[in-house]
């Protein structure tokens, strides 16, 4: 695989909603291993633009590239749908910023973990098992709490169980729409730890849209800026935040709540 | 129209209706357990008693066939009888209790003991014909599932069973992989059925009246019954014999016998009970 | 010494007669005639000819006299009778424009050109069992004149959605009978699954649509009852050929109006249309048929009424009743499959999630 391009390019990424611009003209790549921090306020066109990179919302205007593992380019708006969501299944993850919109809430936390597995042919539920009280671990949930259904589980832990969902399969780019929003603040930072420690123990590329700041600031390398529909700023992230060179980012940053 | 008897066509069904449930038959026997959509008449039996096996059955019938109809494995339940009666009346054709004997087989909820054998046609009436429906409820998912060969939903419904219950809790309508490549219902037979259907000589046709649904399993084809690889899949098994043929290896049914409740079990296929008790017991006379 | 149950046949013979002993009734009073039910349950039988898709009121009472007054029998015997028909051909579309009212009302406005027509309709009745020896009146003025539809009126002023798209080749509609229909549905196949589906269900449909389960605000544009033309394309013919009259129920709902980008807001409509008399059906049919658009008009789905597939899957009464009804034969080899299961998994002890390939 080489790492002379990035993982996803986007360019002149545009959707609109009838008159309205969602997202518009917008640039924007992400690496291999990296995570970049989509921010803005409601309506700034964040969760467009993650939508439409992610191809969840299609039919918009301009180019979207991925990079395979097999290293070939492929084009994503003309993809067809049976190859779209074969790449869900291997190489992609979406965390909902509402944990019951990524797991099937009925389905025990082992059958919610161990479903992409199956999808992809594992045949041996012993090893489904295994498999699945592993990543089950690896996100801080009891493994004793296999059995249990999503709907007896806290915030917090639903939301670890959508990412221990989303990864078993060892996916290389994950889409995260404001994973902690909603959570206690204690709950985030911890979810926060879990997500910055798997990121770098995969070598994972993860896109987060977030209208914290502080998200930002503790998980990301670079940052976005996005303001109706486009792209005002974006660089590293403790440049960006610390020295932003935007008027808009300047207010942004100025008017985070101090403690 | 007062009081005439309006002239029926052979087998009831117009020629360009038989036209095209042959095409939707023949499209279903090259693509197998593929479910091909098709425009489900109104026949005399009201819907959900089996108009599409009926449709399939007066499709491909002749005055050379020999029709065998049965329901719950037997021959004489009213069911199977209304409907012998019906081919009898517009087909004019020939009827048998015997297997072996039988040309096309339709049938509700069994397949019968004795092997099927190159030239017979088994035809299902099929209730649901959508493996899938309990899971997943909407048919535009569903036939992405299909096209897509997306079935973990199939199996994460499997894993859940032996996660509370310690083993897969399907006994009827078990759900088969046909081809190796799609996933189907084998209409509500008990899954002790299912080892039938594998590599059988025999054509196996489905019908789904209500549903509009055809599809066809053709003679040697793989159909594996959906299992884990360490909960490998079991059909069911009984611990006594049949109290009147003495077989051991057919599928029972219960009978309650007196008031207090005392139960026999007896072979659910007639015509392979009868056979079976005249090799038994030679000398005796028919019941 | 068990033997195996036999009689089957028997008994599907003495069924049929006992049927028939209890649909004749006391011999000692006259068998219903056919012109009696068509003359004097016409509502029944338009119900009846229009679920079934066969407009015969002759060949519907027959019907309703041969079931006993099951309605979903009477229907199915209609439905199995028109699988037997040879399709000769297609007519023109029928024009309610120039059907002649019996009755033609509108909500939507106090007077309209025409006049408001009452006609026939219960109404207005004091709901008490009347006395049967009442003399009918003999004043009863036929107005024949034809009337524009409302909707039409309303429509020039362009306040209401155009009847059809500017840019319309008209395409043939598919027909429901003759080919599976496939999900997502056009609207042309959709009311023809509404038209034949069945009045209850659609009225509780409808009338969820009323209670806040996707409201569309409907107003009755316009409800008239009476009798079109017919008419056929002859090859060497000029002209259309008229080859006979048929009674309809018209119902046209003027509802939420909606905007679109460059489009100014106009109302939109819900269609009914059923043979015979059949108000309750076209007016419910209207509501549903607005509510499945949803999606057209970039509304919220919430509501069971706007969910085509749940609408259109559970309609058909003849459908619903067979499927509902095929409980009753007998299913005891599926029951002992699953009471051999579920004694198994009462009585195995390690009900574990861990043990090894479950023991039969």
């Amino acid at each position: 695989m080489t790492t002379d391009r990035p993982l996803l390019r986007a360019r002149g990424l545009s959707h609109r909603f009838g008159n309205r611009w969602g997202c518009r003209g917008v640039d924007i790549d992400v690496w291999p291993g990296e995570v970049v921090a989509v921010v803005g306020e409601s309506g700034s066109g964040k969760s467009t633009l993650l939508n439409a990179l992610s191809r969840r919302v299609r039919g918009g205007g301009g180019d979207v590239e991925y990079q395979l593992v097999s290293g070939q380019v492929i084009d994503l708006p003309t993809m067809p749908e049976g190859e779209l969501r074969r790449l869900w299944r291997s190489e992609w993850g979406f965390v909902h910023q509402n944990a019951a919109d990524g797991l099937r809430m009925h389905v025990t936390a082992g059958g919610n973990v161990g479903e992409p597995l199956m999808a992809n042919g594992w045949r041996n539920y012993g090893q489904i098992r295994d498999v699945s009280t592993q990543w089950l671990e690896r996100v801080e949930i009891p493994a004793d709490r296999i059995d249990d259904v999503p709907t007896a589980f806290s915030g917090g832990m639903r939301q670890r169980l959508q990412i221990a969902r989303n990864l078993v399969v060892s996916p290389r780019i994950v889409f995260m729409d404001e994973p902690t929003s909603g959570l206690d603040v204690s709950v985030q930072a911890r979810l926060l730890d879990l997500i910055r420690s798997l990121v770098s123990e995969l070598g994972l590329a993860v896109i987060v849209v977030t209208h914290d700041l502080a998200v930002a600031r503790l998980i990301s390398h670079r940052t976005v800026v996005m303001r109706h529909g486009e792209v005002i700023e974006s660089g590293l992230t403790d440049r960006v935040l610390d020295d932003p060179g935007a008027p808009y980012t300047q207010l942004l940053v100025s008017s985070v709540l101090r403690g | 129209m007062n009081g005439h008897r309006p002239e029926y066509n052979y087998a009831y069904l117009d020629e360009q209706t038989k036209r095209m449930i042959r095409r939707a038959l023949l499209k279903a026997v090259a693509i197998p357990g593929f479910q091909v959509p098709f425009a489900s008449r109104e026949v005399p039996l009201p819907r959900g008693w089996g108009t599409g096996g009926i449709q399939v059955t007066a499709a491909i019938i002749g005055p050379s066939d020999v029709l065998k109809v049965i329901d719950q494995g037997a021959d004489d339940t009213t069911n199977a009888v209304s409907i012998r009666s019906f081919f009898h009346r517009v087909a004019d054709v020939e009827t048998t209790t015997d297997t072996e004997a039988a040309t096309i087989i339709q049938t509700r909820h069994r397949i019968p003991e004795t092997p099927l054998k190159h030239g017979q046609i088994m035809v299902y009436q099929v209730p649901i014909p959508e493996p899938l429906r309990f899971l997943e409820p909407r048919e535009t998912e569903t036939r992405q599932m299909h096209a897509l060969n997306e079935y973990g939903l199939m199996y994460v419904k499997l894993y859940e069973d032996i996660a509370k219950y310690g083993r897969i809790a399907k006994s009827y309508d078990y759900p088969v992989l046909v081809n190796g490549r799609y996933l189907v219902a084998p209409s509500p037979t008990p899954s002790f059925d299912n080892p039938k259907l594998h590599q059988s000589a025999a054509l196996h046709l489905y019908g789904a009246g209500r549903e509009k649904r055809i599809y066809a399993i053709p003679p040697h084809t793989d159909v594996e019954s959906l299992d884990f690889d360490d909960y490998p899949f079991q059909p069911q098994r009984f611990d006594s014999p049949c109290a009147l043929c003495g077989a051991t290896d057919s599928y029972l049914d219960q009978i309650v016998v007196d008031d207090n409740g005392g139960k026999l079990y007896a072979c659910s296929d007639t015509d392979h009970c009868r056979r079976n008790h005249r090799l038994e017991h030679p000398d005796e006379d028919e019941a | 010494m068990y033997v195996a149950v036999k009689g089957g046949q028997k008994a599907i013979a003495h069924a049929h007669a006992l049927l028939a002993k209890e649909g004749r009734g006391a011999l000692s009073v006259d068998r219903l005639s056919v012109d009696a039910v068509a003359g004097q349950l016409p509502v029944l039988v338009s119900r009846v000819m229009t679920e079934g898709s066969l407009y015969d009121p002759d060949l519907a009472a027959r019907a309703i006299r041969q079931s006993q007054g099951d309605v979903i029998e009477a229907i199915t015997l209609l439905r199995s009778y028109r699988t037997t028909l040879p399709r000769l051909g297609y007519t023109r579309p029928i024009d309610t424009a120039r059907l002649t009212p019996q009755r033609r009302v509108s909500a939507t406005f106090k007077d309209i050109p025409g006049g408001q027509q009452l006609g026939a309709t219960f109404d207005y009745t004091h709901r008490l069992f009347d006395d049967p020896s009442d003399v009918l009146g003999d004043n009863l003025a036929e107005n024949p004149q034809s009337m524009p539809r409302v909707t039409d009126l309303l429509g020039a002023d362009a306040l209401l959605e155009p009847d059809h798209p500017e840019v319309w080749d008209d395409p043939e509609p598919g027909d429901l009978t003759t080919e599976p229909g496939l999900f997502p549905m056009s609207r042309a196949g959709r009311l023809q699954a509404l038209a034949r589906g069945d009045e209850g269900f659609l009225l509780a449909m409808g009338y969820s649509t009323q209670r806040g389960f996707g409201n569309s605000h409907p107003f009755a544009g316009e409800i008239r009852v009476g009798e079109v033309e017919i008419e056929i394309d002859v090859p060497g013919v000029e002209h259309p050929v008229p080859v006979g009259r048929i009674e309809v129920t018209e119902c046209q709902m003027i509802n939420q109006f909606v905007g679109a980008p460059g489009a100014p807001p106009q109302f939109t409509r819900g269609y009914g249309l059923v043979f015979g008399r059949g108000e309750r059906k076209a007016m419910s049919m209207a509501l549903v048929d607005r509510a499945l658009r949803a999606e057209e008009f970039d509304e919220r789905v919430v509501a069971p009424a706007q969910d085509e597939e749940f609408v259109v899957s559970h309609a058909d009464s003849v459908q619903a009743a067979g499927f509902v009804e095929h409980l009753k034969l007998p299913h005891y080899v599926d029951f002992q499959a699953e009471s051999s299961l579920l004694r198994r998994l009462r009585s195995d002890p390690s009900n574990s999630k861990n043990s090894v390939g479950g023991a039969e």
